[in-house]
């Protein structure tokens, strides 16, 4: 995986060259991410949803506060109250002074299963209004492991024109030189405290030493959650089995309809050597009416590429919970010969 | 609030008794924000905690937002629309947080606390108030809580008091993971799974070195031995299992044989998406 990563950093710097300084780094403050924490954890397994708010300053993008979004049962009558809601809060949290300016979302997953069609609409529908917005995807069946699973994401610029223009055909893809890990971009993040804030914190911690230790990292029991994965991980085979599939018929009926074309091709050639001979008009040698020569359409590869992603994602959790492990048993191991 | 009296001052203890509060590391963080993004002219931020009461008595307080409010030195007013404003908001998030208290920055309790306590009993029987001390006037940062305990003197109400109460600082596994990024002022990258592996080990290891000190010093003795701890010491030990070495090994082997099968089956998996890629952007439409 090495040389697509490195492929993917020089994608990431050619396809950002634009006026405004590329995005480099998101700068969260410690209370953004306890809050995220506590709003996913506490409605967890629900999915929940919430607003980004900070400033964009340079090449970083500062991202000061947030605020959580209720769960909507129904989306008719709710639409509004939605809308109320987020004015409502926008309002309040100005008069104490909180940076009103929207940055973006966030969003909790399971087991990063995050990449959907939605949520690169609800990219593009951001991305109207705001210049740079950044989405953090919060994993809490991963913290139960012992890893802090925050990651910010942004689509990337080539992948935004070709879905504005809504053309994945392969062709387009090829010119682009764009494939399935360049849809989203992980941008690194910086996590920043005020001062006054760290002070506290470091005052505190004193009072419980040995307590605050983070034992969870040390269960030796994750088979559970890698049963889970693999079972994430062969739906989403399964699915990729079928689009590829989908495209297989495509190119099957593609070359059974070139084949026709051929043929009827030929046949019209005869009869126009045959009117020649007999000199009459010759036939055109295409007819727009006849259906073998309709245009079939080539299904889009975004399905693919989203789904191709997950699984990538699925082998990269897989992979770290793995190495965790190893060193877990080597532990235990060190230990029981001790 | 003194007694001046020549009776005996009865403070209603029953309801304090056993009252604790647990605060969220969450709350600290945000009071410290808002004291930070304070208008210039004020001097404290004066908020709404909210939370929960447990069935066995303690407070849970786990959410906050400041309230503008105006202080002169003689009286408090405190928007009151802003504060039902707020909640509302927070409660369709999640309609089990209700108002426990009230906050404020700075130490000690002052004479316009005990109107705004007085407000916020009305919303809630038995508030809360929790004290930040942002100005670090002791040399250290304090929170304190307290209760309005009434002083009756035989059956009549004479006053309310604030009763401080114990406060335990609580934190959740998710939020301890992060602990040390919180407490920087700033973190470069967000670390990962490896390194933070690393940490909890060296933790682990310093904590058994410890041990290892402690009944070195005891067996030399060059300090006392407590019972006690030989007790935890000897449980600890006796909690490894007791399993004969070939057995052990077994079951260390067949765990690192299926790490080492959902490794491999993970690389395949990827070379098969590269592969597929390959193919599926190479074929050519003739």
């Amino acid at each position: 995986m090495a040389a697509s990563s490195t492929a993917r950093s020089f994608l990431q710097v050619a396809a950002t060259e634009e006026v405004v300084s590329p995005l480099r780094v998101v700068q969260i403050e410690g209370l953004v991410i306890l809050k995220i924490i506590k709003h996913c954890k506490e409605l967890s397994p629900a999915l929940v949803t919430g607003q980004l708010l900070g400033l964009d300053v340079g090449s970083v993008l500062e991202v000061t506060n947030c605020f959580p979004f209720p769960i909507r049962e129904e989306d008719e009558e709710i639409e509004a109250d939605g809308a109320n809601y987020q004015l409502e809060m926008m309002r309040c949290l100005r008069e104490v002074n909180v940076d009103n300016n929207t940055v973006g979302w966030y969003q909790s997953t399971i087991l990063g299963s995050y990449q959907t069609v939605e949520l690169i609409e609800t990219f593009m529908n951001y991305q109207e209004n705001i210049r740079r917005c950044v989405c953090i995807i919060y994993d809490p069946s991963r913290s139960n492991q012992g890893v802090l699973a925050l990651k910010a994401l942004k689509l990337s610029d080539s992948f935004m024109e070709l879905y504005r223009a809504n053309s994945f055909t392969g062709e387009k893809l090829r010119e682009k030189n764009l494939s399935w890990v360049d849809i989203f971009e992980e941008i690194p993040i910086k996590v920043s405290n005020s001062a006054l804030i760290s002070a506290f914190m470091t005052e505190l911690e004193s009072d419980t030493p040995v307590t605050q230790c983070d034992y969870d990292r040390l269960q030796l029991s994750s088979n559970p959650y890698m049963e889970r994965n693999m079972e994430f991980l062969i739906e989403c085979m399964d699915d990729l089995s079928m689009e590829q599939q989908k495209f297989q018929f495509y190119y099957r009926s593609l070359s059974r309809q070139q084949a026709q074309q051929q043929t009827w091709l030929q046949k019209r050639r005869a009869e126009n050597m045959a009117r020649k001979a007999a000199g009459e008009e010759p036939l055109p040698e295409e007819d727009p009416t006849n259906p073998i020569f309709k245009p079939i359409p080539e299904p889009s590869r975004l399905e693919s590429f989203l789904i191709t992603n997950q699984i990538a994602n699925y082998c990269n959790q897989i992979n770290g919970v793995a190495g965790q492990s190893f060193n877990r048993l080597y532990l235990m191991k060190s230990l029981h010969d001790n | 609030m003194e007694a001046g009296d020549r009776t005996v001052l009865q403070f209603s203890t029953q309801s304090t008794a056993n009252l604790s509060a647990k605060v969220h590391p969450l709350v600290v963080f945000n009071i410290c924000d808002c004291y930070v993004r304070r208008p210039d002219q004020a001097e404290r931020v004066i908020g709404t905690l909210l939370g929960s009461v447990l069935s066995d008595g303690t407070v849970d307080i786990r959410n906050s937002y400041a309230v503008p409010h105006t202080e002169s030195a003689e009286q408090v007013a405190l928007d009151i629309e802003y504060h039902h404003n707020m909640l509302v908001s927070h409660q369709k998030v999640n309609p089990k947080e209700v108002i426990v208290g009230w906050y404020s920055t700075g130490l000690g309790v002052t004479g316009g606390s005990a109107l705004i306590h007085d407000f916020y009993s009305r919303e809630v029987p038995n508030p809360v108030h929790l004290t930040v001390d942002t100005g670090f006037r002791n040399g250290e940062g304090t929170i304190k809580a307290y209760v309005s305990v009434n002083l009756a003197l035989g059956d009549r109400q004479l006053a309310a008091q604030f009763q401080e109460i114990p406060i335990d600082l609580r934190m959740v596994e998710a939020e301890r993971l992060g602990f040390d990024i919180l407490k920087t002022t700033s973190v470069d990258k967000l670390p990962s799974d490896l390194e933070g592996m690393e940490v909890t080990m060296q933790r682990l290891l310093a904590l058994i070195d410890d041990i290892y000190k402690y009944v070195d010093d005891v067996v030399e003795g060059r300090v006392t031995a407590d019972n006690s701890i030989g007790r935890f010491i000897s449980d600890t030990v006796a909690a490894l299992p007791k399993l004969s070495p070939p057995a052990f090994d077994k079951l260390v082997n067949d765990s690192l044989q299926d790490q080492l099968l959902l490794l491999y089956l993970s690389s395949i998996t990827r070379t098969q998406l590269g592969l597929a890629e390959k193919l599926n952007a190479a074929a050519q439409i003739l």
